[in-house]
Order: structure tokens, then sequence, then C-alpha cells
């Protein structure tokens, strides 16, 4: 994949994460969020920009960018699709949807799908571990946006609707971004689509729901007597 | 490293901090006090017990990293125990605290041969083609502290082992063996905590975590060979020993390193007569466990093809031919005899000498020449450097109270060190080693005057005064105000050619209290000016121009009277050579290239009616020389050095060859000849034995010292213009002492110009710099804090060096662009 | 019977709950001006009063831990939000920051008040673009309505608050490999001594929380310590959000007082999935060790998952009914450790990297009882060896699964491989699916 050299802006938004700290190296692990951003990927020039605006050695950054799973190495695809596969989503299917997914884009893990004459974009695909979204497995992710309780036949239709360049929205919450996007929103620079999507998904509603239902809440704080001073440290 | 030098480092840090509080506990029912904050694994070697460790070590900060030193707990010190067995290296004493160690429990011990377990299941059995196996850490606490077979790989459980492609080269000297590492990060920690060089780290994670470097940005340190030497494993290896030896097939001798005036110590190890490594020794006062890179690789000279191993003299016919020893003798004693009698014969001895070797010149010199001509400075000088050397450097040291000479110890206790003329990290490892610790811990502040913040300055976090050569004396001045007692001066010997500076760092230091140290370069240096090879010394800082102090030299040598008036310095000897006032020139291991004007000094050679060279291998003196004597190299004699703090360390030979003798030997043997011909007397010696008895019977002067020479503050006007040239000498470099190591080379750093940001605009990417002997050209390199009007380029890294092709330091150059040049 | 308790979960059926708007309407941020009219000392003692314990996990009481910040120390203090939920099973602290973010900021506002700290982080695992995305936005509208900033509310207090995304790195969840992070390092654990309240962030004191801890304090200050402490049980007091997945009808989240059992949250849940039996469940991820139907009643709190050797944990009820293989199960697990793990200690990075090794034999029914044994002499060498919990965390499910389910490792050996179809227990299992 063609990367394009780091440009002035890009050098200046470096920068301006490093700012936003007491200490500038703190803003590292936000600024190679940037590079992948501008680069499609963590590249040596990026590195030595780090390094260099951070007054640290190629070898440090190296071994932080090398660290973190969210850094890649090689490039990915406009969308980068991760099937969990921790136990929970195992189980529940997501092995199979890592599978079907493996088998239809012909491809194995953290690997980029070929553009095939017809695609707009490309997608490529790795398993995940656990994204925190176990009451709705299996989940997949796509660009680090939820997709729940997916099957393999919702999963290839999502690739697909993908590759043709079509919209698709995450399952709770905006319409998909490419990575590259979405590395930008990471590196701390918001992208307007945080008003998309629901307050929460049905799942995370399960128990709110009965709740209601029952009239259920918390104790109203006028009715509970005062606890003695102290007791706490018991 | 080995359990003894874990031992003997722990008892100079008990020595350390002998007065503090001290806290008893148990260990294995042994009851034993330690100094508060002592880790238990310390204090476990306090009472014999090792706990078997990898990460753990003395010199670097506490990781906890490898889990091998696991012990139980059973008292905290609180009455209540650890649940689970703990890190000893990471875990301070505690008073009343019970520690029982793999020896007395069995949960530790346990808890130990888990971790080895898990520790080999991924390393290689390569141990018979492994450089460390015999000398290994893992493999030896495998041994006392593991299983005896592995659950790993028994037929019923064949794992699979982490393999990669291998090796890797971090440098051009360093190579990595990924699956043998057990990524304690002894390696990543130094070059980290103690270097500075933070240019590996570990990459990758979890199982795949591995030592590594990003792309192109090699692992180039000036101490990137301790690494090697600290690795508990044999995942770091040097392309110089790189299957070249077996530790059972060597033989280890001490030693004192020759590169520089640190005084480090060095272990030789060496196999059929041949020094196939060298690693650091271990003194603390010292260079604590570092050595430099020169230090460690650079040994290769000494066993070079053009090694010169017997003596040769002139013939008739106009070539060199072999000699016996004798021969030689007589042949040297007669030219030297006639010399004599053409105006006299001055002697040249540089810095490379042992004492023992230098005090051989002295009273040859005096003895049997009858003259003060001598000099060890091959390099830039004043006489104003001679007094200063005279007044304030001779006889200081660690043992001598009145003095109150500087010591490594000192930089780490001083609140501030001024450096001037000085670059720690080129011209002297250890010390700048010393200061970085220091300053890390926070003590210290550095302050340099200096023209530009260089690499080393800015690993000191130093202060920048920026001056341009020649200003040093001024910017010294201006310092003055914030000097005290709690300030260290350390002035280099390259203030020798800047009028005033040394007389003002005198009288600043005298001044304000700070206390001074002179950093010379050379390993001989700072004993050759003990043993008197100056022209205004005698041997045990006695100054010539005393009639005391002449006499108790004649007295102990049995002389009826020693020559009465200083001599000529190195330069004078030079001139008076050019100009014939002398007749005859013994020199040892001197490059002209070095001096302060090559062409004079070659002149000088070519003009000097009779020459006798003292040379390691064949040279540019040795082709024109009379009759030319083999030197032996420090591994191969017996000798000792004084090192800038004026500390003594002696080291016995390491190779014993049979054509290699002490420069003191053939002095000896040519002056018996020349008593013989009625010229002087014997020297009295014939062995280093023999020498250091004589040189204990003599004793420092207990007179007085010279007093200092008057500050002669030079104006300093430069032409329009024109740049104040700024230049020193790497570390490594093209100096011949290198020679032989193609590895070591790589690892020097590129040779640049560096200038300010407007001459570079002005000029571009590569330069040439024209002085009063030549042009230089070379790739040019901004440095942000250069001074104005200044240009910096390194002293012997292209070309015949800086001496030859360009100008004095200091002196003024012209700067252009080199178009279509590609340096 | 216990009933839910909606506090943190009660606006996230509201239109637009991660607007300010929505949640001002709904008394947000009103908690500031009680925590400014109170001493910070004031504020620490009524966080320890209530008996708030870290929701994060390990269950450290979080007013006993702010106390530990040393205020005769010159330096600068650091709040540092733990939002690097990473923990299998656990899912609460994402939904809560996606629906609710500004509960979170205002926690964030009164617990640095309390610690007196000028300058709070929320760390937040990268993997959730959406979820930095509603929190970035609540920092910055709570700084536009002067929430944040200088002189809020006029109380003469200053906070900031950065946003920081992690990258990808289960071990951050660890409170000093998350400091090595935010400070731009790898992510590995540090030694302690000294502990983070002495020095944490850059070397300050520095307090570091889990979300659902911090978005627990403004209540506690607005409806009083008595009231969270009349909540849950003698030691584990007050709210917490139970995350049921895996094999039960409703899967989800939900909010009850500490001390609800498993039986009555899948009676909530709608049980396990139909024509199922439980077969296993983790009480708080999959670093708390295995329970089974026996311990359906057990109180999860504290100290009653505790009594059974299993942990509270973060109360991930990963439910598994009897179609799941729970030799695969654990296998997952131990690869997911072994990826995790950090590199820095040798018990966790090569006893992983063994574990997967012993565990996939055994999955393939090579072997014999004897490495049964074997496999739990190897956790015993990384349990408490290793310089993290996430060593002891990689062991807990081996140990306790060969624990409860021995017959079930050694049907694999019987049966040369894994005698389960992995097909029953997927979500579509049984039902048609259509192409």
């Amino acid at each position: 994949m063609a990367t394009n050299q780091l440009d002035d802006k890009t050098l200046t938004e470096l920068r301006e994460i490093a700012a936003r700290y007491p200490e500038p190296r703190s803003g590292l692990l936000p600024m190679l969020h940037l590079v992948q951003s501008a680069q499609g990927r963590i590249t040596p020039e990026g590195i030595e920009a780090c390094a260099a605006i951070l007054d640290i050695s190629a070898a440090e950054v190296s071994g932080v960018a090398t660290f973190y799973t969210m850094y890649k190495r090689h490039g990915v695809g406009d969308y980068h699709v991760g099937v969990c596969t921790n136990t929970l989503c195992a189980v529940m299917g997501g092995d199979e949807i890592f599978a079907r997914l493996k088998d239809h884009l012909e491809i194995g893990n953290d690997e980029v799908a070929v553009k095939r004459q017809g695609d707009s974009r490309t997608v490529s695909l790795e398993h995940i571990e656990c994204n925190a979204a176990c009451d709705y497995a299996p989940v997949v992710m796509v660009n680090w946006e939820f997709m729940d309780n997916q099957t393999p036949e919702s999963a290839v239709q999502m690739v697909e609707s993908l590759r043709a360049g079509h919209e698709v929205s995450s399952t709770r919450g905006p319409r998909l971004c490419t990575w590259r996007e979405a590395e930008r929103v990471l590196a701390g620079f918001p992208d307007g689509r945080v008003d998309e999507g629901p307050t929460a998904g049905e799942a995370s509603l399960a128990g709110l729901r009965i709740a209601r239902e029952r009239g259920w809440t918390a104790p109203d704080p006028e009715q509970v007597p005062a606890v003695e001073a102290g007791e706490g440290e018991a | 490293m080995t359990e003894k030098t874990v031992e003997k480092d722990e008892q100079s840090r008990g020595k350390a901090v002998e007065k503090t509080d001290l806290v008893t506990l148990t260990i294995d029912g042994v009851e034993v006090s330690v100094p508060k904050d002592t880790l238990v694994i310390r204090a476990a070697e306090q009472i014999g017990v090792q706990v078997p460790r990898f990460c753990d070590h003395p010199l670097l900060a506490p990781v906890g990293a490898c889990r091998q030193c696991l012990v139980d707990i059973p008292d905290a010190g609180n009455g209540r125990g650890f649940p689970k067995p703990q890190a000893s290296c990471t875990l301070p004493v505690a008073e009343g605290m019970v520690v029982n160690t793999q020896v007395t429990s069995p949960v530790a011990d346990k808890a130990q041969q888990g971790v080895m377990e898990l520790l080999l299941i991924n390393h290689p059995l390569d141990c018979p083609v492994c450089d460390k196996g015999g000398e290994c850490p893992l493999q030896n606490q495998a041994m006392s502290n593991g299983r005896g077979e592995s659950r790993f790989s028994d037929e019923r459980n064949r794992g699979v082992k982490r393999t990669f492609p291998k090796p890797i080269n971090l440098s051009p000297m360093v190579l990595l063996d990924r699956e043998r590492c057990i990524v304690c990060q002894r390696c990543t920690r130094f070059a980290d905590e103690i270097a500075g060089d933070p240019f590996i780290a570990l990459v990758e994670r979890g199982a795949q975590q591995q030592i590594g470097i990003a792309e192109d940005a090699p692992f180039l340190s000036y101490f990137s060979g301790n690494v090697i030497q600290i690795c508990p494993v044999g995942a770091l290896t040097s392309e110089q020993y790189r299957f070249r030896s077996r530790p059972f097939d060597l033989v280890s001798t001490p030693g004192v390193a020759e590169h520089d005036a640190c005084g480090s110590a060095i272990r030789i190890d060496h196999r059929r007569g041949k020094v196939v490594r060298r690693q650091a020794g271990d003194d603390p006062a010292v260079n604590e466990e570092w050595i430099t890179d020169k230090d460690r690789f650079a040994f290769a000279y000494a066993q070079a093809d053009d090694r010169l191993t017997y003596p040769q003299v002139r013939d008739e016919d106009g070539f060199l031919r072999p000699a016996s020893w004798p021969e030689a003798f007589v042949v040297a004693a007669r030219g030297l005899a006639a010399a004599k009698a053409a105006g006299g014969v001055g002697v040249l001895t540089g810095g490379r000498l042992t004492v023992e070797d230098a005090y051989a010149y002295s009273k040859f010199a005096r003895v049997a020449l009858g003259t003060n001509d001598i000099d060890f400075r091959s390099r830039p000088l004043s006489a104003e450097e001679t007094a200063f050397l005279a007044s304030h450097v001779v006889l200081t040291g660690p043992a001598d109270p009145v003095n109150r000479a500087v010591t490594y110890d000192d930089l780490e206790s001083a609140a501030k060190v001024v450096l001037v003329g000085l670059e720690p990290e080129d011209e002297a490892g250890a010390v700048f080693l010393r200061l970085r610790k220091s300053v890390l811990a926070g003590g210290t502040e550095v302050v340099a005057v200096a023209p530009y913040t260089t690499r080393g300055l800015e690993k000191l976090s130093a202060r920048l005064v920026p001056t341009a050569p020649g200003d040093e004396a001024a910017a010294l001045a201006g310092l003055a105000g914030e000097l005290g007692a709690d300030t260290v001066l350390l002035v280099g010997e390259r203030l020798a050619t800047v009028p005033g500076a040394l007389s003002t760092a005198a009288s600043v230091a005298a001044a304000s209290g700070a206390r001074l140290a002179w950093v010379p370069r050379r390993a001989g240096d700072r004993g050759a000016i003990e043993a008197g090879c100056l022209p205004n010394l005698l041997p045990g800082g006695r100054p010539v121009a005393d009639a005391g102090a002449r006499v108790d030299v004649a007295t102990a040598w049995g002389t009826a009277s020693l020559p009465e008036a200083e001599g000529r310095d190195a330069d004078a000897i030079v001139a008076a050579l050019v100009a014939g006032e002398l007749g005859g020139l013994v020199v040892a291991g001197i490059d002209p290239d070095d001096t302060a004007d090559p062409a004079a000094t070659r002149a000088a050679i070519d003009a000097a009616g009779f020459v006798v060279s003292f040379e390691l291998r064949r040279s540019e003196v040795t082709d024109v020389a009379d009759v030319v004597f083999p030197v032996a190299p420090t591994s191969e004699k017996s000798g000792t050095f004084v090192n800038w703090e004026g500390r003594v360390r002696s080291w016995e030979a390491a190779l014993h060859q049979p054509s290699s003798l002490p420069e003191l030997r053939a002095l000896s043997g040519i002056a018996e000849e020349l008593a013989r011909l009625g010229q002087g007397a014997p020297l009295g010696f014939r062995t280093v034995a023999e020498v250091r008895a004589e040189m204990g019977q003599l004793g420092p002067w207990d007179g007085e010292r010279t007093a200092a020479a008057p500050a002669v503050a030079g104006p300093v006007a430069r032409d329009a213009g024109a740049f104040a040239l700024s230049t020193w000498k790497l570390m490594l470099d093209n100096g011949t002492m290198q020679d032989g190591d193609k590895y070591l080379k790589a690892t020097a750093r590129t040779p640049v110009a560096l200038v300010t940001p407007d001459v570079y605009d002005a000029h571009g990417p590569t330069v040439t710099i024209t002085g009063d002997r030549g042009s230089v050209t070379l790739p040019a390199e901004i440095a942000d804090d250069l001074v104005e009007g200044v240009v910096w380029v390194p002293a012997s890294s292209v070309g015949n060096g800086v001496l030859a092709d360009l100008a004095s330091p200091g002196s003024h150059v012209t700067i252009t662009g080199a178009e279509g040049v590609h340096g | 019977m216990s009933t839910l308790t909606p506090v943190l979960t009660d606006t996230w059926d509201a239109e637009q709950g991660w607007k300010l708007e929505t949640y001002a309407a709904r008394g947000g941020y009103s908690s500031l001006d009680v925590a400014f009219a109170m001493s910070p000392d004031d504020v620490i003692t009524a966080v320890k009063d209530s008996g708030l314990r870290g929701r994060g996990g390990a269950g450290f009481p979080t007013g006993m831990k702010w106390s530990f910040i040393p205020q005769d120390n010159p330096k600068p203090k650091y709040l540092v939000v733990n939002a690097d939920e990473s923990e299998p099973g656990t899912c609460k602290d994402i939904p809560l920051m996606m629906g609710n973010p500004h509960v979170l900021v205002e926690g964030v506002i009164v617990s640095s008040y309390a610690i007196r700290a000028n300058k709070a982080f929320i760390y937040i695992r990268g993997e959730v673009v959406h979820v930095i995305r509603r929190v970035q936005a609540a920092v910055a509208e709570a700084y536009a309505a002067g929430h944040l900033g200088k002189d809020i509310h006029g109380s003469g207090y200053d906070l900031d608050v950065v946003v920081h995304a992690g990258a990808g790195a289960y071990i951050c969840g660890e409170e000093t490999a998350l400091l090595e992070g935010l400070e731009g390092r790898r992510g590995q654990p540090r030694l302690r001594p000294p502990f983070p309240a002495v020095a944490g962030l850059y070397a300050s004191p520095t307090v570091i929380n889990n979300v659902e801890s911090i978005a627990s304090v403004p209540a506690i200050v607005s409806n009083g310590a008595a009231w969270f402490a009349s909540m849950g049980t003698e030691k584990s007091k007050g709210h917490g959000i139970f995350s049921l997945s895996g094999h039960v009808q409703r899967p989800g989240q939900y909010e009850a007082p500490l001390g609800i059992t498993l039986r009555e949250l899948l009676d909530l849940a709608g049980g396990v999935r139909e024509g199922h039996q439980l077969k296993f469940w983790t009480p708080g991820g999959s670093s708390t060790p295995l329970l089974t139907a026996e311990h359906l009643d057990v109180p999860l709190d504290f100290e009653g998952v505790g009594g059974v050797g299993s942990m509270l944990g973060t109360r991930a009820l990963q439910v598994f009914d009897e179609t799941v293989c729970v030799v695969r199960a654990v296998l997952r697990w131990t690869e997911f450790y072994k990826h995790e793990s950090c590199g820095k200690c040798t018990p966790c990075r090569e006893g992983t990297w063994w574990l997967v090794q012993a565990l996939t034999r055994l999955e393939h029914g090579q072997g014999s009882e004897d490495d049964l044994d074997q496999l739990l002499d190897q956790c015993d060498n990384i349990l408490g060896r290793s310089f993290c919990a996430l060593g002891d965390g990689a062991t807990s499910p081996i140990s306790s699964s060969i624990q409860h389910f021995r017959d079930e490792y050694l049907a694999h050996l019987s049966h040369g491989g894994c005698p389960f179809d992995p097909a029953r227990s997927t979500a579509w299992a049984g039902q048609e699916v259509s192409a």
C-alpha cells in the first residue's frame, strides 16, 4: 500500500497531541493513532516523527508501536473487520463467523482481501479478543464500531455491502467511517458522528426495562437513615 | 556476571553505606545486620547464600522481571508473612524480617525450580555452540537451582519451542540471537540507565517480546559492549568474539585499559598467546563494571601483521636490518654518544608509556643523556601548561591527603561539575558514565564550557556556557561567581593551547574553593608527569629548578649531579632538531600527525643526526630511524598507569612473548653501553620489579611545589569572515590503536562538520573548510546551539587529521560550499 | 428477593442520553455544588462511609484509596479513570460511557476535587470508537457549561480532563500498566512500592479508579453515604451493574444491589436458553475461577463469591450451558492470556506459552491423566509467582475447571478428542437458518 508522506498539518497535529499532556511523551499512543490515520499504518517515517517530537529514540517508539495490537505494521482495508473469538463469542458462533469470513474473503487472519473488479472499498479481517460487548455475542467489530449479534450470513452480507461501497451503520452506533478516519478520532480529533446511533442497545437495557416494568428503583434518599460517621473505615 | 563479582561489588557497596542505619533480619536461620534499604537478595549474599537471579544487577535499578530469585518470607518484620514467594531482588530488608531461601524453604526451592523450568522451555539447547556456554548464568543456575529434566520436552509432551531466524545485528558489532534471550532487560536497562543510549528496546509483546532496534537505527553506543558482558545468556554476542573460543579454553588476566586516562579495569582473555577478548573488570572506585567499546574491542592493533618483534639497525647501505638486542644496544649507544657530542639528544616519549617505562626514559634522559630535554606531550602544548602540570597536577591523587585530589566518587558527591575543554563521552568514557550516574541520581549539575551541546552533554543534562575555542579563560572567569567548595572543575588537555585558560582555572578554583582536576586523554600521560617526563620535573614531582630536589634524585640515583637547567619542551625539541641545535632524538610511540605541527615534527625527525625509535608497529618514524626497538603492548608486560585522578593501577603481563621486552630493559641496555663509552651511568635496573622498587625508594617530593605561572590571557581576535576551529578526537576514529577491527570501526560516528544554521544555509550540505595547512571537505550538519563564528570538525576521523590537513585548534579557517562534492 | 436498582443505568433509555441537555434535565451535575460546599476531606469521608468498593474487580475501598494520597506532597495530584474494560465477559463500562458519559465526567469532577487533583485523565481502550466519541463530546460539553476548566461553579476549583485512547492491550487494565500506557510507554506493570498513591503518573500521587466506581460517586455525594450503604450487603455495599452474557434468554446489563444471586438474575433474564441447563459460569470475568450450578445461590458480593473460592471481579456473569466443552472454553481463554501477556515476567510469558500447548494436547485427546496433574503443577508455578495478576488470572479457569470437570478432561482422553459438537452452542443452534 502506498503511503503518503507526513504533511505539515499532520506534524502540527502530532505536536498538538503532545501538548495536551503535562509531559509530552504521554501523547505517544494517540500520536501513533494519528500516524495510522495519515499513513494507513505505522511507518518508519511516523516512528521517526514521533521520536523527534518527543525527543526519545526511535527504538523506544518502536517498542511502543509493537506492543499494542491496534497498531498495524502493514496496511489494513478501508474496513477492518474484527471477529471476536474469545471464549464466549467463540462459543456463541464467533468461530463459525470467522471461519466463514476467511473462506468467503479467501484470506487468513490479519490479511486484506483482494479488491475485486467492481469493489469500491477493501476489507481486512482479524480475529480479536473480548471487546466488552458480551451481551451482544457473537460480536464483530468494523473499524472498532459494534456490529452486534452477528451470524455467518449477516457477516458475509455486511462485508459485501462494505466492499460495494454501500453505507453501513453500526448496530448501536454511527454510519461506519473508514479505518483511517476512525484512527483520527482515536487521536483525539472528533469527526462529528457522536450523535448518531442510540443511547444504548437492547441488551444494555435488559435490566432497566424490567425495572421500569415492575416499578423498581433505587431507594429514595429521603427514606434512608443516616449512617454513623466512620463506618466506612471498617 | 560471575558470583564472585557479585560478592565483590557487594563488599564495595557495603563500604559506601557503612554509616547508615543497620537493619537486622534472619535469613535461613542466620541473623544478619545490613544497611537499611538493602535488598534481600544482597542481604542473603552476606551470609553466603546465592539466590539465583537473572534480571538483577547491582548497578541497575531493580525490575523484578525474571522472578528467578523468589524466596519465602514467613515474616515481613511485622509479624505477618507474605502468602506467596517474593522476588528478593526488589524487596528491601525490614527489621525482624524472616527470609527463607531455597536453602531452607521447600516453597522457595520449588518456586525457583518452577521459574527455571519455564525459562528453559523456550531456550534452545545449543549450549555446545553458544559463546556463553561455560560461563553462562542460565546454564550454571539451571544446574544449581533447576530440575534435572524438563517436563516440556519429555517424550510425552514434546513442546514446540519459539524460534527466530538468527541472528540479527543490533549494530555492526553486537549481534542478537533472539531465541536465547530470556528478556531480563539487563541490556535495555543498561542502554537507557547507564549509557543514555536507548537505541535498543523491548519490542513486540508476550511470548514474542524481544530486544530490538528501530529500522535503520542501530545500537550505536560507545558503551555497547557492556550489554554483551552482562547478558546472562548467550543472546548478545560480539562479531569479534562470536564462535572464536570457549570460556574454559581461555586464561583470564586482569589488566588496565590503555586507551584513555580513566584507568579502567579490564580482564584480558587469551588463548595460546593470543588475546581473543577483553571484558570489563570490576573496580568500584574507578569504572565500576563498565568500559568503553574502545577499551573492550580495540586490541587487535597489538597483534597486527606489522608488529615489530626484533630490534633493527640501519646498515651502511641505508636499509634497516634485523639485529640482536646486544648489537642494537651498542649501535644505539654509539649513535647517541655521537649525537650528544653534536649538541645533545632530545627525548619524546609519547603518552602511552607505563609509569615504569616512563621512569626509565626520565632517568635515561638525565643519567645517560645528561639532559632535561624530555617531554611526553605528543600533542599541542604550551609553557603555561608545563607550569600548570608542575604546580597543580603532579603529586595529586586519592592517596594524598594534602592536595585533595578529585576522585570519581567526588564527581558523584559534587553539587556541580564544570567541564572545560573536555568532552567526557569522547575523551574519558568512565568519567562520562560516572557523571551521568550522578546527574541521574539528581545530585549533580554539569556545566560545560564548550562550543555546543554535544550528544554527550545532552545525556548529562548539561548547562552549556557557549564558548568559542580560545575564549575559555574568559568564560571560566565569568563562572567564578557560581563556584564553591562543592564544585569540581575538570579541565581537559585541550586547554593547553588556550592562553590563560589553565591559569584561570587554577586561580578561580583557588579563589572559590572549587576542586580542580586535569583530565588528559592518554593512559600514560599522568604517569609520565609523575615519572618526570617533562623538562621541568624530575621523578616524584621534583622540580628541576629546585637544587634540593635535584640533590634528592641524584643521591638516590648515585650520580654526582643532574642537569640543572630546565630542558626543552616537545615543541622546542622539534625546533632545535630542525635548527641543528640537537644532534639526536629518542622517540617512543609518536605519530607526527598528533603533534602541534606535523610538518615540523617530520622535518625534525629527518633533520636529526641520529634517531632511536621505540615502536610497537612499523611506522613512518621507524622507517627513518637509525635504530628501532620493538615495544611490548600492555598485554605483554607488567606495568602501571596513573589515571587522571592520580590513582595508581598496576597489572602483570597477560602474555609472555620472548620477543617482548619492556622499554626500560632496552633503555637500561643502551645506558650500559653508553656508560661503557664513558657517557653517563647505567640505570641500575633491568626489570619492572626493580623499577618499582626504585620508585618506591625515591618516593614523592615533599618540598615546595613550583608556583603557578601567572595568567597570561591572550587577546582573541578573529578576521572578518573567519571561523574559529573547534576540534577534538572522537572516541572511535582513525587512531592506530583501533586498527584491525573492522566491526569496531563500523560503529564509529560518521565524520561531519558541525556548523551554525546560517552557515548551513549559505554553504549547503557539504562544506570545504580551509586553514593554513590545507582543506578538508565534509558533510555539514547543523548544531543548533553552536557558537556563532565557530566550526567543529573531528580531529582524527578523516585524512591525516586536522593538525596535518587543516589548521591548529582554535585558529582561523574559512568555509566554502563544496558543490558537486558528495562527501 | 432482590429488586433491581437502576442508578447508573437509569438514563440509558432516554432519548440522546449522552447529551448534557438530557443529563442536566435529570439533575445531572447537581452533586458538584454539594461537593464544593464540603471540604475535600469530607467528600472522602462520605465515600468511605458509603462503603463503595472498587468496581474494577479488586474491590478495594474507594474512599480509603483516596485517603492514601499524601496531601503534604507538593507534587500535583492526578485522577486517572481506568476505562480500559477488557476482562473477558466484562461489558458494563462500555455501555455506561456510551449511554451516560456525563455521569462519569461528573464523578471525575467530584473525585478530583476530593483528592485535590487539577488534572484528570480518562484512559479508554482504543477499540471502542463510538464510546470515545461520546466521552470526548461529554467532556467538551462540560467545559462549555462551566463544569470543567477554571473556577468551576465559582468554587475556585480548577480541573482539566483529557480523554486518552489506548491502543489494544488487556494488560493496561492493570493500574500501573495503564499508567505506563498513559505515559507513552509499553504497558508493562510497574514495581510496587512505590504505590501510585505516592508515585503514580509522572511519579506524582495518583488515584486510579474504575469507570463504574467514579460514576457512582455523584449519587453518593448527592444522596448521602447512607443511601448508598442501604443497598447491598454488610461488607459489599451499594449497587453494581451485573452483566449477563452467553446462554441466557435475555443477556444484558442488570443493575442491582451487591449480594443478588445468579439464580435471581437468571430469573429476571428469563433463565438459561430454552431447553438447556447451566453448566458453568464466571462470576467476574475469565480471571475469576469458574463456578457451577451448585453456586446459583451464592450471594454475588465480595465475601460470598470469595467464600466459594472465586472472586466477584467485575460481575461479568458469562453463562455456559451443557453444550459447551469446558476444555475448549478454557483453552480459548488461555490463548487469550498468552496473547495478552505483556512479556515482562517469566512465569506469565513462558507459562502461558506452555499452558496453551498442554491444553491443546488435552483437547485433542492426547496424553494421560498424569498430564492433568502436571497442568495443575504448572499453574502452581505461575500463580503467585508472576509479576502481576495477569498470570494468576490465567491459571484460574484451568485450576477451577479441572476441579469441577476433571471427568470431562478425561473424556477427551478416552474419546480421543473433543466429544462436543460446537455447532450446538452457537446463538443460532436449533434455529432454521436461511442463507
